[in-house]
């Protein structure tokens, strides 16, 4: 499922839902509903458009809406803004809606950050940074 | 694999839990007891976290004589330690929110 290359990676999360992609596109593109499932924010479906994605932790990603295609492709970038250098981070994040039998499969690729960026992968989620720090060394000292 | 990383993350999603768990990594096997003693919830609670953190295979039980002695399983964060597996965890947990506003929504 993931897919590893030397300049970029990619994270590809798959799953059919039994909803038509009609209703899942909502789910993507309408402000209260994102904030239901994903984070806070003032997105709006237009090309161009900047927003906030605002988590729980208090961090502030950055995007812009790169392509919008009606249910069917969603793609957004997903920046981490950081004083710290190596903290940085640049991504897209790309939803894809194809119909299936039983509802429709939804795909997410994030891709577009540098090997030496991992640790901004924390920024994405920056409650878990301190607590994987930690544990990486615990896991080190017990390899 | 994407249950096991969303079951991981949502069980240390919980600050109690993740605690817990962060004390038995690094000051290795303990009893509820002692567990309890340092934790600012009842026993009762600890146990309870406890038995989260057994079945997503985080800590697993020891018994000797009436004590139950608990200790960390980091092997099961193997899959959370590179950053693919992180960020595959954080929108496998996401899609399981997405999923749940989906059942809710109208249509």
């Amino acid at each position: 499922m993931n897919q590893t290359s030397a300049e970029t990676r990619s994270v590809v999360v798959e799953r059919e839902f039994a909803f038509p992609p009609e209703k899942i596109w909502r789910a993507l593109t309408q402000p209260h509903l994102i904030e239901e499932w994903l984070m806070k924010n003032d997105f709006r479906p237009v090309v161009g458009h900047h927003f906030s994605l605002r988590g729980d932790w208090g961090g502030v990603l950055d995007c812009e809406v790169f392509t919008i295609e009606p249910n069917r492709t969603l793609a957004y970038t997903w920046n981490f803004a950081h004083d710290n250098a190596t903290l940085n981070l640049q991504s897209v994040v790309t939803f894809t809606l194809t119909p299936t039998d039983a509802g429709t499969r939804l795909r997410m690729e994030q891709s577009g950050f540098r090997p030496d960026q991992r640790q901004a992968f924390g920024g994405a989620n920056a409650g878990w940074q301190q607590f994987f720090a930690k544990l990486e060394q615990v896991v080190a000292r017990t390899d | 694999m994407r249950n096991a990383h969303a079951v991981v993350f949502k069980t240390l999603a919980d600050p109690t839990r993740r605690a817990i768990f962060e004390r038995l990594c690094r000051d290795g096997e303990q009893t509820v007891g002692a567990l309890t003693a340092r934790a600012k919830i009842s026993q009762p609670a600890v146990s309870k976290h406890l038995g989260v953190l057994k079945h997503a295979g985080l800590v697993r039980d020891r018994h000797e004589g009436r004590q139950t002695h608990y200790s960390a399983q980091v092997g099961a964060l193997a899959p959370l330690i590179d950053w693919t597996g992180r960020m595959t965890g954080f929108w496998e947990s996401r899609f399981d929110d997405l999923e749940d506003l989906l059942k809710r929504m109208d249509q």
